[in-house]
């Protein structure tokens, strides 16, 4: 899920939609389909919490952080994506899971970048906890849904300027499947089934596509999603445990800073979506400063 | 090993009978003839229990959580014969408790304390179940089904195979993937009354309701359809061809009646030539499957009946085969036994785990619907209502659905199918993690959660094996439906009057029901109930009641 924070960049000449309306939008309907059609089982109480909790975490960490104004797009954004893939039976660890979510944007930070996808350091850390569960099957193989989904979100990703890092995921991820189905004699109708998981298409399109949490290059988030997608399937083929790619991610997002380091680029801003290429800085109206200054972005 | 047995099919997982053994209809027919499907002869009590009423009222059978007092707990003193399946049994009352009740009585105050608790913590609300049991829906009444039982914790697993064959016991073998060369220790012969017990308490259940006297209980109307849902398990030379092929066996032993080999081999082609050059009739497209379980270097359990320890053992049937084992993988191999299968196969699995509910993590886990209203004369056909219950929920999921039956905490039930297994019992399926020998204080809470699977599967919609993964859920699920009896009496009041006058749509509303959970045609059910003959409430119109008197 993007991650953006309470700041707003000080853009008065370009006026673009923020992408991550339109995030909310899309997982809006993914939720209430969820809701209405597959019985998913939130309850009221628990949708209510965690935007509360979310919503006012974000605003704690605007004033502890002295941010310049309360912007609750980016929590909403976490909060949706918790509603979609947290399930207990306790709601106290639904306001713990909203808590570490918006509180680790503020908290685990490195040059200005916080390094953990808030949603996905939230539902490890339920999972590890055993206070909670995933049901990565919830979604049913419906062709159509996925198509669905896939469309929002690439709509969702085009307008964020990042869909390499989507598009280069499922590329690795689906590869990787085929090979080994290949290497296995399996028929190709097993890494298809594996691949149809809606799951994976909402990891791949809203939450591995996060810009404030992958490299700032193209060639470093090519690389990044090649990680992801080798210690996802390592985790699900070897380890033989579920939600591969949310471990991927995990264990790949604390290289980011070695992969930005190695790959350098620009950092991303949402109202100025970029590819990250450092050429594109100079000709931007008003310049995005590069990740080194020290000045107060929680993004 | 019998060396010299003819040609036979092998019993995957999934596939448990070979072809031919057991006709369509078989099981089908004789669970219609079965002597407990319909429970014709089970006691139905007048419930005290309010049905859908704001006030709950409790009986001494009840273990409802909000039936916690003793001041709410009225005593009945009367047997209330519990049905268990063939082997029924009935629990006579003592002072209008069973034994079982006594257990419960004391389990009560930690159930009423997790029950005070969840709502502390904002759980979902726990509500009275109470109605009567009256029949459920056995395995039997599908076709070519078979039942496997998986106890796990921390990656210990324990698998147990049903086997209902009845065909010639010569004719029997199992060949399934295992992840690690078994020891002689790790095979066990369970005991098939265990397992049928297993199945008996979970399956699905029909109860009852009797309406009371409207004109004593007002709220009677006002339902909560909700209040399911609540809080809170050899010779030289055939070695040498063995060699030749790249098949090696690993261990051969002989656990109760059966033979036991377990195999590992270089190729595919070479473990599909062993296997059917000892006699195992391999489907054709099989060769394919085994190289993949050979690639992701899983080992072959290969079992045949020994017809000489069978004899002295004097069974006259298969006991299950167990298997106990360690590793990270949560599946359970589907694949051979799609492999050129004639038609979707059923799968019972029962899982037996500490943390909570298991689910399938690579197909949809779908609950059925529960806790609705059917017509009264389902009662006499809650085979065919479930059965074709089921089939429609399958083309609902897209024939690709893995379906919840039965949720709970292994403590106790409401309304009981069957009792709960004991700590022995649950000990002989594999629960190793009560560490107390077997033995269980009366009214110390087991720490099992049992999870009942239901998947109807072929090739087409189901290519991968199927994959789970244990929950912390506890909540508890089971596939329940009502009949509720209409209050007969001639008294009259304002409020006989307005149960009258709803009766009628309430019939309705249940047929339609009816038809939406089998797909049975609306007209034959309302037909089947009579409805034309219900009288309506006069067939004024909404506005010529209003302004009548």
């Amino acid at each position: 899920m993007e991650q953006g924070n309470g700041e707003t960049q000080p853009n008065k000449t370009v006026k673009r939609l923020d992408p991550r309306l339109y995030q909310i939008f899309s997982l809006g309907i993914l939720l209430t389909y969820g809701l209405l059609w597959l019985h998913f089982e939130v309850s009221i109480p628990q949708i209510a919490i965690t935007f509360g909790t979310a919503l006012l975490t974000q605003y704690a960490g605007t004033r502890l952080y002295k941010l310049p104004k309360f912007d609750p797009r980016s929590a909403l954004v976490s909060a949706v994506g918790l509603c979609i893939f947290l399930r207990t039976n306790d709601l106290v660890v639904v306001v713990l899971a909203s808590l570490i979510a918006i509180g680790s944007k503020f908290v685990i930070r490195w040059k200005s970048k916080h390094i953990f996808n808030p949603t996905n350091l939230a539902l490890i850390a339920v999972i590890v906890s055993g206070l909670g569960w995933i049901s990565p099957g919830q979604w049913g193989q419906i062709a159509w849904l996925g198509f669905l989904i896939a469309c929002m979100g690439s709509l969702v990703v085009t307008r964020a300027a990042r869909a390499d890092v989507t598009l280069s995921f499922l590329a690795f991820y689906l590869g990787l499947l085929v090979a080994r189905a290949l290497w296995l004699g399996d028929p190709l109708t097993i890494p298809l089934h594996q691949i149809e998981s809606v799951t994976l298409l909402i990891f791949s399109f809203f939450m591995i596509s996060d810009p404030k949490t992958t490299p700032n290059a193209r060639a470093g988030r090519i690389f990044f999603a090649f990680l992801v997608a080798v210690a996802s399937l390592f985790v699900q083929f070897v380890l033989w445990r579920p939600n591969g790619p949310l471990w991927g991610l995990i264990v790949g997002a604390p290289l980011v800073p070695l992969i930005d380091y190695l790959f350098p680029g620009v950092r991303y801003n949402w109202p100025e979506p970029s590819s990250g290429k450092l050429t594109s800085v100079f000709s931007l109206p008003v310049p995005v400063p590069l990740s080194l200054s020290q000045s107060r972005r929680i993004s | 090993m019998n060396r010299h047995i003819s040609f036979i099919d092998v019993f995957f997982f999934g596939k448990l009978l070979p072809y031919g053994w057991r006709r369509a209809g078989d099981h089908f027919n004789g669970a219609y003839e079965g002597t407990y499907l319909f429970s014709k002869g089970v006691a139905r009590l007048v419930s005290d229990c309010a049905y859908a009423t704001s006030t709950t009222l409790c009986d001494d059978h009840s273990i409802d959580p909000a039936c916690g007092s003793r001041e709410h707990r009225r005593p009945m003193g009367r047997s209330l014969p519990l049905t268990t399946g063939r082997g029924a049994s009935t629990i006579e009352l003592l002072g209008g408790r069973t034994r079982t009740d006594i257990s419960f009585a004391r389990t009560f105050s930690f159930l009423a304390a997790t029950f005070l608790i969840s709502l502390l913590f904002g759980h979902s609300t726990a509500s009275a179940f109470c109605g009567f049991y009256v029949g459920k829906a056995d395995t039997k009444l599908f076709n070519k089904a078979s039942e496997v039982a998986i106890a796990r914790h921390d990656d210990k697993t324990v698998l147990t195979m049903a086997n209902d064959l009845k065909g010639d016991v010569k004719e029997f073998a199992l060949v399934a993937p295992v992840p690690t060369v078994l020891e002689k220790d790790q095979i066990h012969v369970g005991d098939p009354a265990v397992l049928k017990h297993l199945a008996d308490y979970s399956a699905p259940r029909l109860v009852e309701y009797i309406d009371e006297n409207p004109c004593l209980r007002y709220g009677l109307i006002e339902r909560k359809m909700d209040a399911m849902k609540s809080m809170p398990q050899a010779a030289a030379g055939k070695l040498e061809r063995d060699r030749a092929l790249g098949v090696t066996v690993e261990a051969q032993y002989t656990v109760g009646e059966y033979d036991i080999l377990i195999l590992s081999a270089e190729e595919s082609a070479g473990l599909e030539t062993w296997l059917t050059e000892n006699g195992y009739r391999i489907p054709n497209g099989a060769l394919s499957v085994l190289h993949s379980y050979l690639k992701q270097g899983l080992k072959f359990f290969v079992a045949k009946v020994n017809l000489v320890e069978q004899a002295k053992l004097g069974f006259t049937h298969l006991r299950p085969l167990q298997i106990a084992f360690e590793s990270p993988k949560f599946v359970l191999p589907i694949r051979l036994g799609t492999v050129n299968a004639d038609g979707a196969q059923e799968l019972f699995v029962y899982f037996l785990t500490k943390q909570g509910r298991v689910e399938t993590t690579n197909y949809r886990t779908v609950r059925l619907p529960e806790a609705q209203e059917i017509p009264l004369y389902v009662k006499d056909k809650f085979g065919d209502f479930y059965r074709d219950l089921f089939t429609q929920q399958v083309k609902r999921e897209n024939e690709r659905g893995v379906f919840l039956e039965y949720a709970w905490d292994m403590n106790w039930c409401d309304p009981c199918a069957a009792n709960p297994l004991s700590a022995e019992e649950l000990r002989s399926l594999g629960v190793f993690w009560q560490d107390n020998g077997g033995k269980m204080l009366r009214g110390q809470g087991q720490n099992v959660f049992l999870t009942r699977l239901h998947v109807r599967y072929d090739a087409a919609h189901f290519p991968e094996d199927l994959i789970f993964q244990e929950t912390s859920d506890r909540s508890n699920f089971q596939a329940r439906y009502v009949l509720r009896h209409p209050w007969t009496g001639q008294e009259e009041c304002p409020a006989a009057t307005a149960y009258r006058q709803q009766l009628r749509e309430r019939y309705e509303r249940e047929a339609q029901t009816l038809a939406t959970l089998t797909g049975w045609n609306i007209g034959d059910i309302r037909k089947a109930m009579n409805i034309a003959l219900v009288p309506t409430s006069d067939d004024k119109k909404w506005y010529q009641r209003l302004w009548s008197n």
